[in-house]
């Protein structure tokens, strides 16, 4: 059994496959819900992890997330290559979007899910490189429900 | 209130879960729009939609859902049912539109999300 803190999980997310968009991290849930991780604070990184996979599946190529847990954090990291974001400050408003007319209908593409990752994160940093990809790093700190 | 009590209110279909139907919630949010569910959503609440893909399902299973209702007699495919049932999440379709099963809910002093 994988100890609670020294765990470090890869996983693989393709670009365009909407009928697995959302399945690593719902495998990331089961495995902090496994740990026994507070189910408030699980929540809060499944929602992250999501937004930040269908980001994955709506915009890049292809991407790698990969999960790890210390005994005082959760952090999730992805590295996506695609078209990068020109202008991460506007990505960050709720409501701006770049989605095309298929994405919409998937039920996303809203502009809510840069900033909804900030909402349950406690630590966001986002870059990016036009033309190259994207990066993400997520922390969640296990010893609070609510960021403060 | 019961799902079983929702499924007779909103003459709703079950289409899996029947073994969740005696269990109780208090709140309910409808949106066709994901990002807004991801959002806005509270665990525990029904989730009305008229999006009847896998992603309905997946993006219900992480805000902790108690249960999905599709609208206008929508039903997911085959993929979002195997989900839904290996994921333990109910799911209900009736053949009312969002306003009307929305309007049944609320005068039954069913809660939104945003004041359980």
């Amino acid at each position: 059994m994988v100890s609670r803190y020294d765990l470090s999980h890869a996983f693989g997310i393709k670009g365009g496959n909407f009928a697995k968009a959302g399945s690593v991290s719902i495998d990331i849930k089961e495995i902090l819900r496994e740990l026994g991780i507070d189910p408030a604070i699980v929540r809060r990184a499944a929602i992250a992890a999501y937004e930040a996979e269908m980001n994955v599946v709506m915009y890049a190529d292809k991407g790698e997330m990969v999960l790890r847990l210390n005994p005082k954090a959760i952090r999730i990291t992805l590295e996506d290559e695609g078209p990068g974001i020109k202008d991460i400050e506007m990505a960050m408003q709720e409501g701006y979007s770049t989605a095309t007319e298929e994405i919409r209908e998937m039920g996303f593409g809203a502009g809510m899910g840069l900033p909804n990752i900030k909402k349950n994160a406690d630590v966001f940093e986002l870059k990016s490189t036009v033309g190259k990809g994207t990066s993400y790093n997520i922390i969640i700190y296990l010893n609070s429900t609510e960021k403060t | 209130m019961t799902l079983r009590e929702l499924a007779d209110l909103l003459e709703a279909e079950v289409i899996s879960g029947e073994q969740h139907l005696d269990e109780e919630f208090k709140c309910a949010g409808a949106s066709d729009l994901m990002s807004d569910v991801l959002a806005f959503g509270v665990p525990g609440v029904i989730l009305l939609t008229g999006l009847a893909n896998t992603q309905s399902v997946r993006t219900a299973d992480i805000i902790e859902a108690k249960a999905i209702v599709y609208v206008r007699g929508k039903k997911p495919n085959k993929e979002g049912i195997a989900l839904a049932q290996e994921r333990g999440i109910p799911i209900l379709s009736t053949k009312f539109f969002m306003y009307k099963a929305c309007g049944l809910l609320y005068s039954r002093k069913v809660g939104g999300v945003g004041n359980q």
